[in-house]
């Protein structure tokens, strides 16, 4: 970016999973990304740190929002974007995931983002390639970049996250990004609630660094920002809630249920939305509603990760 | 008729009680002599002699649950490499699980396992025939025939039989044939995308769990009918307390039940899992701690009578994978008796105890030849150097699969000679 020299080197190579960052990792990415947020905000949006660079983008699972965002944010640090789309490739005839990392690493690409259905995923990637790789959501293990676009989201709104009480509400269970979110917010030092159903909770949540709620008035309770995550229907095994209109009526994000939540409360989802299953429209549209603003802190968070990575005094270091 | 004598050895004999410095003689396919006894009976002309001093003789393991891929999974493992795996970790005899391809369910398949291990193998292969025809769990194979032509148990292997019914019928059955009903208990529906334990542990990986109900709740119901029925009926591999608590209740009632766990259950646990390593994914899962010590302790008190390496050979492309796609199995003939030892080691349990329940509780249990070394017993035996360290090392895996879960660990007791029917099979 304009100067990132003055910065502290980022000390990993990949970034799989919040669990591995410290919490000066975490500050150090979310002040990187404050200063990508003013470059995406400029007319001139294009920099060229990492010009020459290639980034493949392997989804297995299919995404809008976070391939787009991943694109966006090389593109605009000037990296050669590729993007592997798995229901076209070899993938579908049943080449393994070491089969394709072998050949896309031997394409050279300097960065894989890897998105995939089963935990672990991104781990097992990065063991097998020479270049860095960042998890953009591997199961229901972690999703890193959410958690730090939702940090740098909620900071920019409200300042240091250490005094704040976030409350994470509805599929926890099968939520990397409840997962990440717990780790970070906790590193951060900030108060985590968890609000679901029991049977979105995932087994020893009481030992996860939370508090555990099952109603929204006493989960929300004086929340300085309220999560909503999406109902993933398409990856429940049976049925864990009986309908959605029974699951709106009591885990749904509505004025009533918000009005428990400190004023100007943040009301954030990491998209996409299920309007007037997890959230009501007049909700994610309305002047709570930080939502847009996630999707902009992500193209920044990603722009930032990837520098990171990338960082070219990494390879003065080595070859000095 | 060849004559081997096995001086000064620590003589581990369960059948008999006896853990004693002595001498061991074997004759041509047979043991003559073997105890305190015998170290003034002096040296046949013509023996070979071993000096055995600071060295064990047990009993061959009888290992009574091996998977194999022969036939249909040649290139994971076959009768004649598991049996030479089975020979270096000092196993005299196999119990080989049906889950092949075909199934053994039938008679020529029976007769196939038999054939192929008097020609290839080096130790003792007895087939364990199917409960159901193709392991479907709905239909009974012909126990009568089965048992004629040399299948030694009834099991449906990594299969769990949903029916109540079935269950019902099979214990009936069998018991007319002398047939034990050897099952694996995990509830499909409890369990289902499960891929560890259910804990802490597999919500923080973001890893479906399987819940220790899924293994109780059919066990539960499958006590219920051994009691009913009268037949017999074997716990294959338990992982739990409350199973272990349900398997002492049963006991207690008199039911003619048996319980058996795997070496993993009771060496390791779901933190050895690690970050996403799929050679511990297993069946039943690596459980919490006080689960492996609830398995220690249901050892010592004889609630489980047998342990077993529940050998799964699996390849490459079945277990590099994310964990939740990876098979489950680790193969374990080779490492069996040397992490076994780490509970005598470490004082866990006294090593005659050890020994019963990985020879001669499963002889007598399946009612086969061996885990004796009383005089007329076949010589199947192993000389153990019981506190030799070593580290296991895949380029050492005989097994044709190097899934293991011991990679690198350290055990103690390495196994120096191995002998079947009087033959060695194996000298370190």
């Amino acid at each position: 970016m304009t100067d990132a020299s003055s910065l502290p080197l980022y000390p990993h190579r990949h970034l799989l999973g919040i669990r591995d960052l410290s919490p000066a990792d975490i500050e150090l990415l979310l002040d990187r990304a404050d200063r990508a947020v003013a470059i995406s905000r400029q007319s001139e949006k294009k920099t060229s740190t990492l010009r020459g660079r290639t980034q493949i983008n392997l989804f297995y699972e299919a995404s809008t929002r976070t391939q787009s965002s991943f694109e966006l944010a090389g593109k605009r640090l000037g990296a050669d974007v590729m993007n592997m789309s798995v229901a076209s490739s070899s993938v579908k005839k049943g080449e393994t995931l070491i089969d394709t990392a072998m050949t896309l690493n031997a394409m050279r690409p300097d960065i894989l983002i890897i998105r995939h259905q089963s935990a672990g995923a991104a781990a097992l990637l990065a063991q097998k390639v020479g270049c860095s790789v960042v998890n953009a959501g591997d199961g229901a293990h972690e999703h890193p970049t959410q958690a730090l676009l939702d940090a740098l989201t909620i900071r920019r709104a409200k300042g240091p996250l250490s005094k704040l009480i976030v409350a994470i509400c509805g599929d926890i269970l099968h939520s990397r990004v409840a997962r990440s979110n717990i780790m970070l917010l906790n590193a951060l030092g900030a108060q985590v609630r968890v609000v679901a159903p029991s049977t979105l909770l995932p087994s020893g949540i009481e030992k996860m660094g939370v508090i555990v709620s099952r109603s929204m008035a006493e989960g929300l309770k004086g929340a300085d920002v309220v999560m909503m995550l999406r109902l993933q229907r398409e990856r429940m095994e049976g049925a864990f809630v009986p309908s959605v209109r029974e699951y709106f009526r009591y885990f749904g994000l509505d004025a009533e249920k918000l009005k428990a939540a400190k004023e100007g409360a943040l009301v954030m989802h990491p998209g996409p939305m299920n309007r007037g299953v997890e959230i009501a429209s007049e909700i994610a549209d309305g002047p709570q509603s930080v939502i847009q603003e996630q999707v902009e802190m992500g193209v920044a968070v990603r722009m930032a990760v990837m520098e990171a990575l990338l960082d070219p005094r990494r390879n003065e270091g080595r070859s000095a | 008729m060849s004559t081997t004598v096995f001086e000064r050895a620590r003589i581990v004999d369960p059948s008999r009680g006896i853990d004693e410095v002595g001498t061991v003689i074997v004759e041509g396919r047979k043991i003559v002599a073997a105890g305190k006894a015998a170290l003034n009976q002096g040296v046949p002309a013509g023996a070979t002699v071993v000096d055995c001093a600071g060295k064990a003789v047990i009993p061959g393991l009888i290992d009574a649950r091996v998977f194999i891929g022969e036939p249909g999974g040649e290139h994971r493992e076959t009768i004649a490499s598991a049996s030479v795996a089975a020979a270096a970790g000092g196993v005299t005899s196999i119990v080989m699980m049906p889950d092949t391809d075909p199934v053994i369910d039938n008679v020529a398949l029976v007769e196939f396992v038999l054939r192929t291990a008097r020609d290839t193998a080096i130790v003792n292969i007895f087939p364990a025939a199917a409960i159901t025809k193709g392991l479907a769990g709905r239909e009974m194979t012909e126990f009568g025939l089965l048992r004629e032509a040399g299948a030694v148990a009834f099991t449906d292997g990594r299969h769990t039989i949903s029916s109540a019914l079935v269950m019902r019928r099979a214990l009936t059955y069998a018991r007319d044939f002398g047939g034990v009903i050897a099952h694996e208990t995990q509830d499909g529906d409890l369990a289902s995308a499960g891929v560890m334990n259910e804990g802490l542990y597999a919500s923080w990986l973001g890893l479906a769990g399987i819940p220790r109900e899924a293994e109780s709740i059919p066990l539960e119901r499958d006590l219920a009918l051994a009691r009913l029925t009268r037949g017999a009926y074997h716990a294959a591999k338990i992982s739990t307390e409350m199973a272990a608590q349900a398997v002492t209740r049963a006991k207690a009632d008199q039911a003619n039940v048996t319980a058996g766990v795997a070496i993993h259950n009771l060496s390791l646990n779901e933190n050895d899992v690690g970050e996403y390593r799929t050679f511990f994914r297993l069946t039943p899962p690596l459980r919490a701690e006080e689960d492996r010590l609830a398995m220690i302790e249901a050892v010592k008190d004889g609630t489980i009578d047998i342990i077993v390496s529940s050998h799964d050979p699996q390849d490459v492309d079945t277990k590099r994978l994310p964990f939740a796609d990876a098979a489950a199995g680790a193969i374990g003939l080779e490492t069996l008796l040397g992490a076994a030892l780490r509970l005598y080691h470490n004082g866990d349990l006294p090593l005659l105890r050890l020994i019963e329940t990985l020879s001669t509780a499963p002889a007598k249990l399946f009612g086969l030849p061996g885990g004796s070394l009383k005089p007329g017993a076949p010589a199947d035996l192993a000389v153990v150097d019981l506190d030799e360290p070593w580290i296991v090392s895949e380029s050492g895996i005989r097994s044709r699969s190097k899934n293991t879960c011991f990679e690198g660990a350290r055990l103690q007791g390495k196994v120096l000679q191995t002998l079947v029917a009087g033959r060695t099979v194996f000298s370190a």
